[in-house]
């Protein structure tokens, strides 16, 4: 009688499978992912039917609920050249660490007397300026959201030109708002735009589905 | 595919070497741990949804304000916005504070947005005959586009004009946008509330 031969070594499940699906997915989510900005506040932006997606190439104004306005635009010979014209016009000086870290800020909300001190923090330091800050002030008189927004807007044109940036890819306004902020800051920021003839603008919306409303 | 069969080598010598006869199987266990780990780390800080976006312009700041748009009576629809999360004022033609008949609505799909797709019949009928065009590949992609633009252009197409006093919130301008691009409105424009309209809204009952 022929016996049925037991295998001896332990029974090993065969991973194979798994780890090639697991790997699948890390890959896919390698090549897929843009990373979430580290952003200071929390905005809940409103939802929208549109199907368009933000370029990637925009002068970010962000404003939360309490109407508190944040500032952000990307390319590293810009935001510096930027700093620089503001900080001859408020009449302070940056060092050179100061302005190689101000590059790789991702968004401030500070008025220009609390920028260096921010800029010096580290990110327990600003969290907390962030938390307790008024945002760029931008009332008519000492509307230094304007400056940002002109003397950034006015960088950037030149960069793309010099560069030969295609117009399809050139830098948008964006407005990201939170949908509890009061419609009057809004249109206090659309505004400062306007005063700069800056007429066409990004509002950053979330998906909606029918069935949410 | 990671199992390494473990031929030849002891394979001759009979007996003795026992131990190299099954294969030797590599632990994959470590792998697993670090695959899943990034899976893990990829899938918390991806961002999956981008946002999406509204584009709007704006007018240019005329240099004179003698020459504005004039609102004519047989097209405009006025929207008022305020604080009230589920009411929306409007009157068609244009503001007379004795005449002016206000009406509300809510921001739902059946609410203002009938109001849209009523008064924009027109428009909008002439937008869906150019979609089946283009589907049926009659017309070209840019044709459609520059005779949808066309269309929405029109002078007999209705203008809306949203109103949104200071307590107005964000989100309510918003969802009147998007009704407006839903509706296929073309002609629309942010302007602020006169007093003599926030008068009409604390009169009127509604």
């Amino acid at each position: 009688m022929s016996k049925i031969k037991m295998p001896k070594s332990a029974p090993s499940l065969d991973m194979t499978p798994m780890v090639d699906l697991a790997f699948l997915l890390v890959t896919f989510f390698i090549l897929t992912a843009n990373f979430r900005q580290n952003e200071a506040v929390v905005i809940k932006s409103p939802s929208s039917h549109s199907e368009k997606i933000l370029p990637q190439n925009v002068m970010l104004v962000t404003v939360d609920t309490a109407g508190r306005v944040f500032f952000s635009l990307d390319g590293k010979e810009v935001r510096r050249s930027m700093l620089l014209t503001m900080g001859e016009q408020y009449k302070i000086s940056f060092t050179e660490a100061e302005v190689n870290r101000f590059l790789i800020l991702p968004m401030f909300g500070v008025p220009m007397a609390q920028l260096p001190e921010y800029i010096r923090g580290n990110e327990q330091q600003r969290a907390a300026i962030d938390k307790s800050s008024m945002g760029i002030p931008m009332d008519s008189l000492n509307n230094q959201l304007g400056d940002w927004i002109a003397y950034g807007w006015n960088e950037k044109q030149v960069f793309q030109q010099t560069n030969k940036i295609p117009k399809e890819n050139w830098c948008r306004i964006a407005i990201k708002a939170d949908a509890q902020t009061n419609y009057k800051v809004i249109k206090r920021v659309i505004a400062v735009f306007q005063e700069r003839n800056l007429n066409s603008f990004n509002l950053i919306t979330d998906m909606e589905t029918e069935q949410a409303q | 595919m990671a199992e390494i069969i473990d031929g030849g080598g002891g394979g001759k010598s009979k007996g003795k070497k026992r131990a190299k006869k099954h294969s030797a199987r590599i632990d994959m266990t470590p792998m697993v741990d670090l695959g899943f780990l990034l899976l893990t780390f990829f899938v918390l800080t991806s961002q999956f949804s981008k946002p999406k976006t509204m584009e709007i312009n704006m007018p240019v700041k005329p240099k004179d304000t003698t020459n504005t748009t004039k609102i004519d009576d047989e097209t405009a629809l006025t929207l008022l916005l305020t604080d009230k999360e589920d009411k929306i004022y409007y009157y068609y033609g244009k503001f007379k504070s004795e005449t002016s008949i206000l009406k509300t609505t809510d921001y739902s799909k059946e609410g203002i947005r009938k109001v849209f797709m009523k008064r924009n019949e027109n428009v909008i009928k002439q937008i869906t005959e150019l979609k089946e065009k283009l589907s049926k590949g009659t017309i070209a992609d840019t044709t459609y586009k520059r005779l949808a633009i066309g269309a929405k252009g029109d002078k007999k197409a209705v203008f809306v004009i949203v109103k949104a006093d200071e307590k107005a919130k964000y989100k309510n301008v918003i969802d009147v946008i998007d009704e407006l691009n839903v509706a296929d409105v073309g002609k629309y424009a942010l302007v602020d509330i006169s007093p003599a309209e926030k008068e009409l809204i604390k009169v009127s009952t509604l």
